[in-house]
């Protein structure tokens, strides 16, 4: 594995210039995913913040081949483009050894919920993709509205919390179980606080053929309501709490990876849910008496998801 | 030449598409595109082409990956009606918008709801504004001779733009007929190779595709796709008149019937120009001074060549396929209509819509539309009017 | 890029053909506190490098020498993350040391 400082000698693709807020996640994600290879890449992008605040015409952040289509169809576009990849292959007018590999990136909205037909599609097909969602657990370039991952308790614009309803009352979708029912070659979850593990795993992703799947974590100080300069920490708090364990599955064979390893082995502690709640803004509410419940219910349920994951995992 | 062979529309469809050997075919099921499909994918299993067919899970993905295909720099065809069309609608528009020229076969089919499989012409007119070139195939025939017209069309430099195919669902998918073919050697000299333009594949120079286009450009590149089409316009004509030379097949824009020294006259599209050819012949043997307008390019509206076959006549009813609810009629009217609005001692102009949902349109039906267009002379009562609906 | 070109002069379907030129739009004017490196401090980990949002951590041969402030939003990421004290925020505009 490259060293962080092997790393620098790269050309950075996502450049600067480019008009996410300050702190964000997701521009962060996207450095380290394509930091860790220096293969050629070829990037689609589903609307949403990083799609509208890298490419403001007439400027892109992008060094690197770029398509927008639209909200839905991130992984539709870029099988196409990986489809004419091979054709011209076929047709002998690409080298049969050149290497160029395809990233498909999608927000949460774009990928748990109106991308996740041609996301399950693509990954069905087989092509040679790798799909990364960032996941900032809402609807954030449109102000914020709650999505199908949006965690339960918290309060956003369409789940605000109000005076008989505390947030958002359903629990977040597991998309990357769902994607687990693709069988593909390579999954992984992983959060830009867990930087090596996360390089670590896309260094390996890109050396699979077939599709792939990664789940990112992509803190919003802006929708979760935290300083700027805390999106790391509470990147690494969502792990150490194991309600975003870090794990990978690779031809179906689970393993927990880095601190959710650790925790997993009694290595680490795992650190209650309330101390990573208590971070952000959008679950201030859950901290006033009466709510005490809530909490508890939400300690429950990242416990039962975490030992089930643990059971599947080989440790 | 190559031989005659009997096949349907949709043979006719594949058969081209195979001759072309795109790059990436993307495609989903729907009736009555699916023949069309299923045909090609015999081609693509047995090794006759070097496609790379993406069955995709929606017709939303079929449009997406042609985009993402096309984007990345090589020939994409792809085909659909209907409910499908209405699908893809979204990407049916950034298609043309990211100027990439996307070969559609479109099976006209009506919309829901109710549901109903059978031919008109309300899904792709509903695709009219999106910027798409459309042109309208009366028979099999057109059909295979518009595959290899489009995509030269569409990548002509000048034009950039994505091209419908369009043929009566059932009445021309489905119906088999002889079809003159081309070798394919033949094809590939008419069609020559594709030309990157800004691929995404070129990883040397990359380009962004799709950026966020706010208030100080996007009118500009919405001006750039009036030029297009504008430009569209005479390589269409251009190209049709090489290919007919090619082949010894005529086409152009517009097929005129009997219009010289018609007195009266019809204008429709796709297969009912076949019936009302029909009904002319009938009743010019009768002495009948009538003619027929039979519009085959669309978009680009072709307004100067439809002035020029259209002054003269005394009356003119045109026969539109899908239905402008709440709209003055159905989009040809409005088409042909506002063409001839500043032409001195124009005809006068009525409407009538038929056919939705794929009820039959009988010989007798045009002849009688004829004959009040003869009885009325100058101005025919009313605006629109229906033919073979209940109740009117 | 000039703001006044017409739809006669710009490619078409809204392509750019400049990678990066994002870079020619400066950010940096949205920063109301800056980071300061101390270098003293500094073991050069990279950690600042890899969790910048913004591409703003500068490396020469493999050494965190400073901060681009044509791009660096002052979200403090570099700081927090900093193991050993080498960064420190300011409010932008007062002296760094």
């Amino acid at each position: 594995m490259a060293s962080l400082k092997q790393l620098t000698e790269r050309e950075e693709r996502l450049t600067g210039g480019h008009r996410l807020c300050a702190g964000c996640g997701a521009s962060i994600i996207v450095r380290q995913i394509l930091l860790a290879t220096d293969y050629p890449v070829v990037v689609s992008c589903a609307t949403g913040c990083l799609e509208v605040s890298t490419t403001i015409y007439p400027y892109t952040a992008w060094k690197n081949p770029f398509i927008h289509n639209a909200f839905e169809n991130s992984a539709a576009t870029i099988s196409g483009a990986e489809a004419m990849f091979r054709a011209h292959k076929r047709f002998g007018t690409i080298p049969q050894d050149k290497k160029v590999k395809f990233i498909a990136f999608g927000g949460d909205g774009g990928t748990y919920d109106i991308g996740i037909q041609s996301l399950s599609g693509a990954l069905e097909r087989g092509h040679d993709f790798m799909y990364v969602c960032y996941n900032n657990e809402a609807y954030m370039n449109t102000g914020i509205q709650r999505s199908s991952a949006t965690p339960m308790g918290a309060s956003t614009t369409t789940s605000p919390a109000g005076k008989v309803i505390p947030g958002k009352k359903q629990y977040p979708k597991d998309l990357t179980e769902v994607i687990a029912g693709h069988h593909l070659p390579y999954i992984a979850q992983v959060s830009p606080g867990y930087y090596m593990d996360l390089i670590k795993k896309v260094e390996k992703a890109m050396e699979i053929e077939g599709p792939k799947f990664m789940n990112t974590f992509s803190p919003c100080p802006r929708g979760w309501r935290h300083a700027a300069d805390a999106s790391i920490d509470v990147a690494k708090l969502a792990v150490d709490c194991c309600f975003w364990p870090i794990y990978e599955i690779e031809n179906d064979v689970y393993n927990l990876t880095g601190q959710s390893n650790l925790i997993a082995t009694g290595k680490k502690e795992k650190v209650p849910v309330t101390e990573y709640l208590k971070t952000q803004g959008r679950f201030k509410h859950l901290f006033a008496p009466g709510n005490e419940e809530i909490l508890k219910n939400i300690q429950e349920e990242i416990d039962r998801r975490w030992d089930k994951l643990v059971k599947l995992s080989s440790l | 030449m190559a031989r005659s062979m009997a096949m349907a529309g949709n043979i006719a469809a594949a058969y081209s598409t195979k001759q072309i050997n795109p790059h990436v075919v993307a495609a989903y099921p729907i009736t009555p595109q699916t023949t069309m499909m299923e045909k090609f994918s015999e081609y693509v299993a047995n090794g006759e082409v070097d496609t790379e067919l993406i069955c995709v899970e929606s017709e939303h993905s079929a449009m997406s990956a042609c985009v993402g295909a096309a984007a990345a720099g090589g020939r994409v065809i792809t085909s659909t009606a209907a409910n499908g069309l209405a699908l893809m609608f979204e990407i049916v528009y950034i298609a043309a918008s990211n100027r990439l020229p996307i070969i559609m076969c479109v099976m006209n089919r009506a919309l829901s709801a109710p549901i109903n499989i059978h031919g008109d012409h309300s899904d792709s007119m509903g695709c009219r504004d999106s910027g798409w070139i459309q042109i309208y195939n009366e028979n099999a025939q057109e059909v295979y001779d518009t595959m290899f017209m489009g995509v030269r069309i569409g990548e002509h430099k000048d034009v950039r733009l994505p091209v419908m195919v369009n043929l009566d669902g059932f009445i021309t998918s489905h119906k088999i007929e002889k079809v003159d073919t081309l070798e394919d050697a033949e094809v590939r000299k008419f069609i020559g190779e594709y030309e990157p333009f800004y691929p995404l594949l070129d990883i040397e120079n990359p380009v962004t595709y799709g950026p966020l286009d706010l208030t100080d450009y996007y009118f500009e590149h919405k001006r750039q796709q009036v030029e297009a089409m504008e430009k569209a316009l005479p390589v269409v004509k251009k190209i049709s008149k090489e290919y007919s030379n090619y082949t010894g097949r005529n086409y152009d824009i517009l097929e005129s019937y009997h219009l010289d020294d018609a007195d009266c006259a019809i204008v429709t599209m796709s297969s009912t120009a076949g019936t009302t050819k029909f009904v002319v012949d009938k009743m010019r043997s009768e002495g009948k001074k009538v003619g027929m307008l039979k519009v085959r390019l669309f978009r680009p509206f072709p307004v100067e060549e439809i002035r020029e076959c259209l002054s003269g006549l005394k009356s003119v009813a045109v026969l539109d396929r899908s239905a402008s609810f709440g709209g003055f009629g159905g989009p040809l009217f409005n088409e042909i209509r506002n063409a001839m609005y500043d032409v001195d001692g124009k005809p006068s102009i009525v409407n009538y819509i038929f056919g939705l949902g794929g009820r039959d349109i009988s010989a007798v039906q045009i002849e009688g539309v004829y004959d009040r267009l003869m009885t009325a002379q100058a101005k025919m009562p009313g605006d629109v009017h229906y033919i073979g609906v209940r109740g009117d | 890029m000039d703001q006044e070109k017409t739809w006669k002069e710009i490619p078409w379907g809204g392509l750019i053909l400049d990678a990066g030129n994002a870079q020619e739009y400066h950010t940096g004017d949205w920063r109301t506190e800056r980071p300061v490196h101390i270098m003293e401090n500094c073991k050069h980990c990279m950690y600042c490098w890899i969790c910048c949002p913004d591409s703003a951590v500068i490396v020469k041969d493999k050494k965190m020498v400073g901060v681009d402030f044509d791009f660096c939003k002052g979200c403090g990421i570099c700081m927090k993350v900093c193991p050993f004290d080498a960064i420190k925020m300011v409010v932008e505009g007062e002296e760094g040391d």
